[in-house]
């Protein structure tokens, strides 16, 4: 009975009860509605997401763009095989691998202290204060920021620079953008202080979702602040931590772009260069696109891996996993 | 057999002694953050100072808090040429179209999968989900703009960034948590699907799209490649912050300097007659290029950290 005025209400819930046979064209021409909002714009993720996988076929080829698909010839792997023997991919890859792993690793230990400290600061005014701040590097642009870098990190009259020999450290300023040791760090640490406002939101939220009754009884036990943020705050976001350690895994060969782009020169040419930039060098420069394609396949392969072995990895160890 | 006045005693002491260690605590936290405070933001500032001193001055060092020698000069010499005023043209009118529409298509799309009914939710929901896994890379995304005839065209800023799929999560996660009696007794009243959403979706996600365009309508603002890539041929075309990086690469490093006639023109032209340096040029470049943004931040901020905890980490 009850069912039946439900039915009456819902003509479109309520189709297949009514009638179990209705197909599923019947079914799709009676939502067109929803098709018609949601099919094309769906294509066109399709066009502009998967059609250019199609594109990968020239990494196989000795790729002419004069030619026609069916007139390429096939080489295999051969592009493959050159990477690896090129150097200036190994050196490339090297310093993918290694700016990805400092600047991920820096983010992830800052961004956790400075959410532990700010749920410590129970002021609640300081406390939007010091996050409206943190989290405005976010929304600048690498063109700006790198911008910035290059200034602070300056020889003539540099922030960094002019600190250190103000405190007596240094007699004479540092050389910071011209010299292959800093600049992986100077890539990391400028990660940082772009993110790590922004990234601590996740963990705050996290940070909310403990337990009160936890901390109460710790105080009762006598546990002091520090002893709480260990024992209670750090393994309340644990799983969280493992997410985000996952999503990261994905980018491990995605290295920043703007900053090698911006200050490689001429010093510190074999730690700046990366993968991206390889790409862009022999596709757009030298116009060798097979050569270019097979790099990029490289990196959205390996990066694909390391996000289904972490993945892997947490599921094994009984963890939080993504997928 | 302890005296009650010992036990006593030392449980204020205990209890002192915690006191003071949360005191010292708190003291050291607060001077972290605030040195967090003030590391954010020093950069910035003080290019707002370099920005507003005379060019040949901020050349002596010195410059920190406040200009020297304060002048509008730097600002009028970027604005001066007109390449930097078209460029910040396109970039606003970029930002525009492109926040609008992505945000409105976006929430569209979200709203049909969220229908719970709509017999190909699923597998139009797989291809989504799966295309944020998933790029072709640099050289065969370029091979797609060049076939579609995108090249050095404006559209080329605004077709391929139609919809964000991050975002649509966001906003579908917003919409599934709305009461369906909404849909329903709008159903009842003959509304169709789209006149659902616009009427009455749209206005109930507002928080989700303020958030939702504050992300597109700075990433908008922020893009350079895609001018790098696609439209660095075509002058008029050049956005503010291709512009900007123009003027970076050419004042980093002298050998790319060819490439950047037009920025170094605009501090060679006007140097000989009014004091105007790359230094100072590029400071007041940054500036204008961060200050929409510094407006537009306040009023979404409210916005994105409640979306942000709708939305959550995990699809």
């Amino acid at each position: 009975m009850g069912e039946k005025i439900y039915m009456k209400k819902n003509p479109e819930l309520s189709v297949g009860i009514i009638n179990p046979k209705k197909t599923f064209w019947q079914k799709v021409i009676k939502q067109r509605q929803l098709v018609y909002m949601s099919l094309p714009l769906v294509i066109y993720i399709f066009i502009f997401k998967f059609v250019p996988l199609w594109g990968w076929t020239m990494a196989f080829q000795d790729y002419k763009p004069a030619k026609h698909f069916v007139d390429q010839n096939w080489v295999g792997f051969k592009w493959f095989a050159f990477l690896f023997k090129d150097k200036e991919f190994l050196l490339a890859l090297r310093n993918t691998v290694c700016m990805s792993i400092i600047s991920t690793i820096l983010g992830f230990i800052s961004a956790i202290l400075i959410a532990l400290l700010l749920n410590e600061l129970k002021h609640i005014g300081l406390k939007r204060i010091v996050q409206t701040v943190s989290y405005l590097p976010h929304f600048l642009s690498w063109v700006i920021v790198t911008g910035l870098v290059s200034s602070v990190f300056s020889v003539e009259d540099g922030t960094v620079n002019n600190i250190l020999s103000a405190l007596g450290f240094i007699k004479s300023p540092i050389l910071w953008l011209s010299q292959p040791k800093y600049f992986w760090w100077i890539v990391g640490w400028t990660y940082v202080w772009k993110e790590v406002g922004w990234n601590t939101i996740v963990y705050l939220g996290a940070m909310t979702a403990i337990d009160p009754s936890l901390y109460e009884a710790a105080e009762i036990d006598g546990a002091g602040r520090i002893q709480k943020m260990v024992h209670i705050t750090l393994p309340g976001i644990r799983s969280t931590v493992i997410i985000m350690m996952i999503m990261s895994a994905g980018h491990i060969l995605d290295a920043n772009f703007e900053m090698p782009f911006f200050l490689q020169n001429g010093m510190i040419q074999d730690v700046a260069q990366t993968i991206d930039l390889y790409v862009l060098r022999y596709g757009f420069s030298s116009f060798n696109y097979a050569l270019a394609t097979a790099a990029g396949i490289f990196k959205n392969v390996v990066n694909i891996a390391f996000l289904l072995f972490a993945n892997w990895i947490a599921k094994k160890s009984g963890e939080e996993r993504l997928i | 057999m302890t005296d009650i006045n010992t036990v006593r005693a030392e449980y204020a002491d205990a209890k002192r002694r915690t006191m003071i260690g949360n005191n010292v605590f708190n003291i050291l936290n607060f001077i972290i953050l605030a040195l967090l405070v003030v590391v954010t933001l020093y950069p910035f500032w003080n290019t707002v100072a370099l920005s507003f001193n005379d060019g040949l001055d901020s050349l002596r060092g010195g410059i920190k808090f406040w200009p020297r020698i304060f002048t509008w000069q730097n600002y009028k010499a970027v604005f001066a040429t007109g390449a930097i005023f078209n460029a910040f043209k396109v970039s606003v009118i970029r930002t525009i179209l492109q926040t609008v529409l992505n945000v409105f298509l976006t929430c569209m799309l979200a709203y049909a999968l969220s229908r719970k009914e709509y017999v190909i939710r699923r597998p139009l929901t797989a291809v989504l989900v799966v295309s944020m896994y998933v790029s072709a890379g640099l050289i065969p995304g370029y091979f797609l703009i060049r076939n579609l005839g995108l090249l050095n065209k404006f559209a080329v800023y605004i077709v391929p960034n139609l919809i964000d799929v991050f975002n649509f999560i966001l906003v579908r996660t917003y919409i599934n948590t709305l009461p369906d009696s909404f849909i329903e007794s709008a159903r009842i009243d003959g509304a169709g699907e789209f006149r659902i959403f616009v009427q009455i979706i749209l206005p109930l996600i507002v928080p989700t799209i303020a958030m939702v365009a504050l992300f597109v309508a700075v990433g908008a603002w922020n893009s350079w490649f895609d001018t790098y890539l696609f439209a660095s041929g075509k002058v008029s075309l050049h956005s503010l912050q291709y512009v900007l990086m123009e003027f970076l690469q050419s004042s980093q490093n002298q050998s790319h300097s060819a490439a950047d006639a037009g920025a170094l023109a605009i501090a060679g032209a006007n140097s000989a007659s009014s004091m105007v340096t790359p230094v100072s040029i590029r400071a007041a470049i940054t500036v204008v290029a961060t200050v929409p943004i510094l407006i537009v931040y306040p009023f979404m901020q409210k916005y994105f950290i409640v979306g942000i905890t709708v939305g959550g980490v995990k699809e």
